[in-house]
């Protein structure tokens, strides 16, 4: 290295090692500085002007938005508050509800079933499961519901029995109702889904455990229902409950098969009442809030519970616990 | 090679073994010809080794020699190819089936395991329970009454110190003492043989003395004791026997201050003067 000229500039105190390399040092003591003096005062912290610039804006925009709720004739507040509890809509809630409890269900209990088989050592199982994972996850949801709604034309009898020998079939449309066929094929695309957050869950628990589970002589079902799910359920929660908010979501596809949920109940009534359009919609937009906000919650304490252990200090409070803990204390100093 | 015909399918006391092992009651672990290879890699070349009952060997050697998928493959969590291993009176892992050994059906093998005490170098407890729970999780398992097994289990804790530790979770303990957990884990059906796969390694240097502490008040009771282990100190103060291997082969085996002291090959020596 040719030696140059390191750039001087009394600001950063450059100097210039051994070698010639400049050695930048930005922060150099200052002379004639008494630092012991200054040691026994507080540090002021680093201030982020930026921030507060960026706070502001938001707030500014935020405000005008909220101020235009309530200025803006056309958001119908009254409208609002009488479609809110009416029982068209109620009804609606309470089939979105019934598919996605349901099908939330099946798919988690499906899903660990076509994990365990992708991880199966057996080609059979593992190729099967990839298979449906692979077609569950290409064909859009919709595609798969209408198809439903169209099975029985494709297969009017539904049936099993053994390849070439006795059969055992009834009809398609007694068999199965609408809501049968809806949260069948939101279950189908879910399966597919879940299956591979159980999958990752899986492989996320160290080895470590499973040998120290077989060196115990732990039964095989035991070993992972004692050991190995409920570690996997720590990762496989979080992604999962993410699978439902889009599950719930999902479900307001059901009204392309005439399935009257939440959502579907708004577009009818829209079309009956079209001025009231604005309002509905923003009742089901409140209502898939409530229903977000209940299911973090429940996810809040669920991955709570599968975090025992995983601290070396005892978990922090829940929000409840703490209000109860400050109202305890506030009865404590005024006794 | 002392291999017998072995007669057709036999089943709790197997014949090919039965007479190398049953023909001396003093041998805890007879290990013959075991034989492992990782894909291409061959990690154990035929190792032949005697463990006699009640005593304690340590199998020392450089990393990479197979060591630990020797003591592994002594209670099958590592499939030898060929080989086998016998512990008291059992065939572990396999049955005779014509002139053939064939696999055991997991359930067999886990029972197996279960008489076999095992103890990792990374602990390997259960993060998600307690300490009672991770050591009545085993006994409970395999049908014994929960009251019994928690009985049990706070006499196991007493034994290793940590009888007020019951409640706690792995992650709130030092490595010690989740070491000295695991032991009383392993401890928990009462093991004829005490497996120990490194089980300082992961400590810090500071921790190292108590759970060699707690392994050394399992020696001189009956119990056999199979160690892989770095420290030397420990295996010259509590080794019977020691064994030497390099390269998936027994190299030198002996008494410690034989092989520690006047290791006779080459390669034990170029490996002492390493770690000493």
């Amino acid at each position: 290295m040719t030696t140059t000229t390191p750039p001087r500039t009394d600001q950063n105190n450059a100097t210039a090692d051994a070698d010639g390399r400049p050695t930048v040092s930005a922060n150099a003591v200052p002379e004639g500085v008494n630092l012991r003096a200054l040691a026994e005062r507080r540090v002021i912290p680093l201030r982020h002007p930026v921030r507060w610039v960026i706070t502001a804006l938001v707030l500014v925009v935020l405000l005008n938005f909220g101020q235009t709720l309530f200025t803006n004739p056309a958001w119908e507040w009254a409208k609002v508050g009488k479609w809110f509890f009416s029982p068209a809509i109620l009804a609606g809630l309470q089939l979105t509800l019934l598919a996605t409890g349901i099908s939330a269900v099946v798919s988690f209990l499906g899903g660990i079933v076509v994990a365990l088989g992708r991880l199966s050592g057996n080609p059979i199982l593992s190729g099967a499961s990839w298979l449906y994972i692979w077609v569950f996850r290409s064909v859009p949801l919709i595609l798969v519901l209408i198809f439903l709604y169209n099975l029985g034309s494709l297969y009017p009898t539904i049936g099993i029995g053994i390849p070439f020998g006795p059969q055992f079939e009834v009809q398609t449309f007694t068999l199965l109702s609408d809501l049968t066929l809806g949260v069948i094929g939101l279950s189908l695309s879910e399966i597919a889904y879940s299956a591979e957050v159980v999958r990752s869950g899986l492989l996320a628990v160290d080895q470590g455990q499973h040998e120290a589970a077989k060196s115990l002589g732990i039964p095989r079902r035991r070993q992972f229902t004692r050991i190995v799910l409920p570690q996997a359920l720590r990762s496989i929660v979080p992604a999962y409950v993410n699978q439902i908010v889009g599950l719930l979501k999902a479900s307001s596809l059901l009204f392309y098969v005439s399935l009257l949920d939440l959502f579907g109940v708004v577009q009818n009534l829209g079309s009956t009442y079209p001025t009231d359009i604005i309002p509905l919609l923003v009742v089901a937009t409140i209502w898939y809030l409530i229903l977000t906000s209940a299911i973090s919650i429940i996810q809040y304490y669920v991955e709570r519970f599968y975090a025992r252990g995983t601290t070396r200090t005892a978990l922090p409070l829940t929000p409840f616990q703490r209000v109860r803990a400050a109202a305890n204390s506030l009865r404590g100093d005024s006794l | 090679m002392t291999t017998s015909a072995p007669a057709q399918t036999s089943t709790a006391v197997d014949t090919a073994a039965a007479t190398a092992a049953a023909g001396d009651p003093t041998t805890a672990v007879e290990i013959h010809n075991a034989t492992k290879s990782f894909g291409d890699r061959q990690v154990l070349k035929g190792v032949d080794l005697t463990v006699k009952k009640g005593t304690v060997t340590v199998i020392l050697g450089p990393s990479g020699s197979g060591k630990s998928t020797l003591l592994r493959a002594i209670n099958h969590l590592e499939k030898l190819d060929e080989g086998y291993v016998v512990v008291g009176d059992e065939l572990v892992g396999v049955r005779v089936v014509g002139d053939r050994f064939k696999e055991l059906h997991e359930k067999q093998i886990l029972r197996q395991r279960s008489k076999i005490g095992f103890v990792f170098q990374n602990f390997n407890l259960f993060p998600h329970l307690t300490i009672l729970e991770n050591i009545v999780e085993a006994p409970i398992s395999l049908g014994i009454k929960p009251k019994a097994a928690r009985e049990l289990a706070r006499t196991l804790l007493e034994r290793v110190g940590l009888a007020d530790k019951q409640s706690a979770y792995p992650r709130q303990l030092s490595g010690g003492q989740q070491q000295r957990v695991a032991i009383a884990r392993a401890l928990a059906f009462d093991p004829e043989l005490i497996l120990f796969d490194e089980p300082t390694s992961a400590l810090d240097p500071e921790l190292v003395g108590e759970v060699l502490g707690v392994i050394r008040t399992l020696t001189g009771g009956g119990t056999t004791l199979i160690v892989v282990t770095h420290e030397i100190g420990f295996a010259r103060e509590c080794a019977d026997w020691i064994v030497f291997l390099d390269e998936g082969r027994i190299v030198e085996q002996g008494r410690p201050e034989d092989v520690l002291d006047r290791p006779r090959e080459r390669r034990t020596q170029d490996f002492l003067s390493k770690v000493l």
